[in-house]
């Protein structure tokens, strides 16, 4: 059914009789999930500023597999809880300033180090279109929110090598065809010195946590920002980066 | 000059409704909304596909619409000297073709004159020596109008990208309400756009008042597929292909499906002819082209 979210939406569904069942979505049949998953694959290696068609692209490969996270996060206590609460990392949600305050080594004062480092914001990230349930919608948003947490958590930086090792670690635990693409592919156009490190240390690494470890969405971050980066990393299952 | 002419609105249009207040209903692709609502939303399609918005017809009707605009080109076969009003010309296609045409046309008028330069009168030679010797043009002129300033926008930026610049002017107007003066314009066309005028009546109306007596309108447009098999083959790829292609390309599936949805909604060939005939127009004809997927419909000024 329709979740009252966006209430400014809601007169347009109604008038437009489509079967949305959250804000920006875009109901689409198999034939047209079929044509932009290839279509964004290939303008994704075409334009790869195209941040949008790395989006298009996971939601439309992954009906596989977001069904078996949702209940991974169904069955695990702390996952339940997130899946009924629908938490969402945005800066307007986020009180920086506290986060800054933490000490050092804190999940908190990492993760907004991570942020000022790379210039990045949790606010970049696309909303789900092309994804037909509106839980399971939630689920890549979370993960995609959750993502920038992992990078903090590996010690990975949002190079073309860190996004890499990052996407190996998540292709393993999350099943996304996206991530396993992300991270076969990833590396080809790095040069044959970041390579081999790549295969030799950081790869190897990142399997290993990620079969170990258990499931990332099942943490509820937000409630845990004064715990130290270590601590999270050994009740995850996480190895020390090397 | 172009002084507005005074219009009256023919005031009883406006459907008898329950609420007045918001205006009759009218449908945008297959949405009902407002005439207010469908202005504003048609604006704000064209505002964001603007930068795309040829690559897009290419990719969607894979290069064709360069030959239907070529086929519109030869129908209008356009002497120098003609004014021709591109209404929705936004980024210029039809402008650059016009512009083309008669240079070409002229270019063998001159050959022909310089080959039997002993056939002049005085009077021709007396004038070939004040005129600009390269009167490339033949005092050609096109007027593109569109009411959204970015297609205007990109026009302009095509043209200074080509090099096309005599002749040529570019003037922010809306279809329903031209910013020109009655009887000005030997042509007027408008290719793709008219479907986006929230009302055709109006457009048409003006076209009328615009042209010349003996002036010629031409109009552009997706219009209706008879054959059953055509129609459902036209139809899959619209609904699946188009939308995908807007979303892979322009980043924007929304405004796609509104193209392939207003495509639909679009009076069909005979019911455009008609149109034209109660707005004025004389000797209306349509020609299909691939079938009814592209007509090209035309009337006289009389």
């Amino acid at each position: 059914g329709r979740a009252g979210r966006g209430g400014e939406k809601v007169e347009e569904e109604e008038e437009e009789g489509w079967h949305k069942l959250y804000p920006g979505h875009i109901p689409t049949s198999p034939l047209q999930k079929a044509l932009l998953a290839a279509g964004s694959a290939v303008m994704a290696l075409y334009d790869p500023y195209r941040h949008d068609m790395v989006a298009v692209l996971g939601e439309t490969t992954s009906c596989l597999a977001l069904p078996n996270l949702r209940d991974k996060m169904k069955n695990h206590p702390e996952g339940y809880h997130i899946l009924q609460e629908r938490p969402r990392i945005r800066l307007s949600t986020l009180d920086i300033a506290r986060l800054q305050g933490l000490p050092d080594g804190s999940l908190g004062r990492e993760y907004v180090r991570f942020l000022e480092d790379n210039k990045v914001s949790p606010d970049t990230r696309m909303p789900p279109k092309f994804v037909d349930d509106e839980e399971l919608a939630y689920v890549i948003q979370r993960y995609r929110e959750v993502h920038d947490l992992l990078h903090t958590l590996l010690g990975m930086p949002t190079n073309m090598l860190g996004e890499v090792v990052v996407k190996w670690f998540e292709a393993v635990q999350t099943g996304l065809p996206m991530c396993v693409l992300g991270a076969v592919f990833g590396p080809v156009r790095l040069s044959t010195r970041k390579l081999q490190v790549l295969a030799t240390e950081l790869v190897p690494w990142a399997i290993r946590s990620g079969l170990n470890a258990s499931c990332v969405l099942n943490i509820y971050y937000e409630q845990r920002w004064e715990q130290p980066v270590e601590s999270l990393r050994e009740e995850l299952g996480i190895f020390p980066p090397p | 000059c172009r002084c507005r002419a005074l219009l009256s609105r023919p005031a009883g249009r406006l459907r008898a409704r329950r609420d007045l207040a918001a205006g009759p209903d009218m449908h945008f692709g297959f949405q009902t909304v407002t005439e207010e609502e469908r202005r504003k939303k048609i604006y704000q399609v064209f505002e964001s596909v603007a930068k795309k918005y040829d690559v897009m017809n290419d990719s969607m009707t894979l290069g064709i619409h360069r030959l239907w605009k070529d086929i519109l080109m030869h129908k209008m076969n356009p002497s120098p000297g003609t004014l021709l009003l591109d209404v929705a010309g936004g980024t210029g296609d039809i402008a650059f073709r016009f512009i083309n045409y008669v240079s070409s046309v002229r270019e063998r008028q001159l050959q022909r004159k310089l080959k039997h330069h002993q056939n002049l009168s005085w009077q021709e030679i007396f004038e070939s020596y004040q005129k600009d010797k390269f009167n490339s043009l033949g005092d050609s002129q096109v007027v593109v109008c569109d009411i959204n300033r970015e297609m205007l926008k990109v026009g302009k930026q095509k043209a200074q990208h080509l090099g096309y610049s005599e002749g040529l002017s570019w003037v922010l107007g809306n279809a329903e309400e031209l910013p020109f003066d009655n009887d000005k314009f030997d042509v007027c066309t408008i290719a793709f756009g008219i479907r986006n005028v929230t009302r055709i009546d109006l457009a048409l109306q003006e076209a009328y008042r615009v042209l010349k007596p003996g002036g010629r309108f031409l109009c552009l447009e997706f219009s209706h597929v008879s054959n059953p098999l055509l129609s459902r083959l036209y139809d899959l790829y619209s609904f699946q292909v188009i939308p995908v292609l807007g979303e892979v390309i322009a980043g924007d599936w929304k405004s796609y499906q509104y193209l392939v949805e207003s495509i639909r909604r679009f009076p069909p060939q005979e019911e455009l002819k008609a149109m034209l005939e109660d707005a004025g127009f004389f000797k209306v004809d349509y020609e299909n082209l691939n079938f009814g997927i592209v007509a090209i419909h035309s009337g006289f000024k009389l």
